[in-house]
């Protein structure tokens, strides 16, 4: 295990959720569950974020800030699609304006399903998108290169 | 253990020293909230993660200020323990908060520029008190020389006592720590107060990091020279002080801008112009303090 995975910052970002899924991200991360002990931290800034949590579906609003969000990640990260919504669409799936799931926008590594998503199964999102942290920390050649850790580079 | 030797040795110490306390620090700010905390060496994996990530830069000159920053920095520091001149020391120090602020400045990114605002602010507020350590350390033993400090027989806090409690109220700020954190706070990841670092990321973010453990080493080093003639209460001192600072992080709520620079000012005139007025008068008029 490098120091990579003992230092996950996390970015979390409400889309169009309905809240359910944000409270039990919110819950995960509070001073209860300690996740500091595990270096975890919720940094609010997309730069020094590693681990990207996303809830709630894709809409015509939010769709570039997610995008902007994505791209002003560095090298190496992950996308964890929390709830039904964000692996989906879930309920909202049909609405006028909702074009789905995450991954219609940018690569999900991790799909979490649960409407509401429960914070255990958060936790256990978080834990097996360390590993594909890791495996793309060696194919992105230590992170120093320009590719996005999809596919070979 | 020739000057330059010490110089050296804090080049080399210092960040570790510095990580290791701010790993304390995180592991007891943990326990004063009543959680765990992360393992001590949690800033270096930390640091060591940001060194291993992609440098994402919004211009090329923002690294140039980064890299100044931490090499004012370690300059301030080697010069400092290699017993140098103190008033270059301070002079190198202020030097280092500015790249900080340019570095900031220049991105244009309005988080990054109230960071940077407020980071000035900081400076207006602790620069007086800072400059006037050197003033009354000339007063008292008439030499700006750190090497003459640590030489004279009596520890420098009983002549300076205000300057040493106003110095420790703008260590406050130096330290980053609440209620004067109004810029780069160590707590509040997603606020305003993060605003100097949002557009650092990766290896810039780890290069100020490492800055700000260097930093300390020193800021606690200053300390140290107030009871420089007893090595082992200075040593404790300075420990102790940085866990004071801890527990009134813990304690306070973060005040406003007019209130910090305010109450710091009024500490340097009180307790530092008192103490050098008072230091005056005794030269100057030694039958008055006869009794
Ligand atoms: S998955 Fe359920 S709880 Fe979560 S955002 Fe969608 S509707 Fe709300």
């Amino acid at each position: 295990m490098s120091v990579l995975s003992k230092s996950p910052w996390v970015i979390h970002y409400d889309g169009s959720s309905c809240n359910g899924c944000d409270i039990e991200v919110l819950a995960a991360l509070m001073p209860r569950f300690d996740v500091e002990r595990f270096g975890i931290i919720n940094t609010g800034n997309p730069k020094h974020a590693d681990i990207f949590l996303i809830t709630g579906s894709i809409n015509e609003q939010n769709i570039g800030i997610v995008k902007n969000i994505y791209e002003q990640m560095p090298n190496p990260k992950v996308v964890l699609a929390l709830g039904i919504c964000a692996t989906s669409g879930g309920i909202f799936k049909d609405c006028y304006n909702v074009y789905g799931g995450v991954d219609k926008v940018i690569p999900v590594d991790v799909y979490v399903p649960g409407c509401a998503v429960r914070p255990e199964a958060i936790i256990d999102g978080v834990v097996k998108a360390l590993g594909i942290l890791e495996k793309k920390r060696e194919q992105d050649c230590g992170g120093n290169c320009s590719c996005s850790g999809e596919g070979a580079c | 253990m020739s000057v330059l030797l010490q110089g050296l040795l804090y080049i080399v110490l210092a960040p570790i020293l510095g990580g290791l306390l701010s790993g304390f620090d995180r592991i007891l700010t943990a326990r004063i909230q009543s959680r765990v905390g992360p393992p001590i060496l949690q800033p270096f994996y930390d640091v060591g993660k940001l060194f291993s990530k992609e440098q994402l830069l919004v211009l090329k000159s923002q690294s140039i200020f980064v890299i100044g920053l931490l090499i004012s920095m370690i300059i301030t520091g080697a010069l400092f323990f290699a017993q140098q001149d103190f008033l270059i020391v301070m002079f190198v120090f202020s030097l280092s908060g500015v790249f900080l602020v340019l570095a900031a400045y220049q991105i244009g990114s309005p988080y990054s520029f109230v960071g940077a605002e407020r980071e000035l602010i900081q400076m207006l507020a602790y620069e007086p008190m800072i400059l006037l350590i050197p003033v009354g350390v000339y007063m008292a033993i008439g030499s700006f020389s750190i090497q003459d400090i640590l030489n004279s027989p009596d520890p420098l806090f009983f002549q300076l006592p205000g300057i040493f409690f106003g110095y420790l109220y703008v260590l406050t700020i130096k330290l980053r720590k609440g209620p004067f954190d109004l810029s780069a706070s160590h707590h509040a990841h997603q606020e305003l107060v993060k605003g100097i670092t949002t557009e650092f990321s990766g290896p810039n973010l780890a290069l100020i990091e490492l800055a700000h453990w260097y930093e300390n080493i020193l800021l606690l080093g200053i300390i140290y020279i107030f009871f420089a003639p007893w090595p082992v209460v200075a040593v404790l001192v300075a420990i102790g002080t940085y866990a004071l600072e801890i527990f009134v992080d813990n304690s306070f709520s973060r005040v406003k801008w007019d209130l910090l620079l305010k109450s710091s000012w009024w500490m340097t005139l009180i307790l530092g112009g008192g103490n050098i007025v008072y230091l005056y008068l005794v030269k100057q008029f030694p039958a008055l303090f006869s009794f």
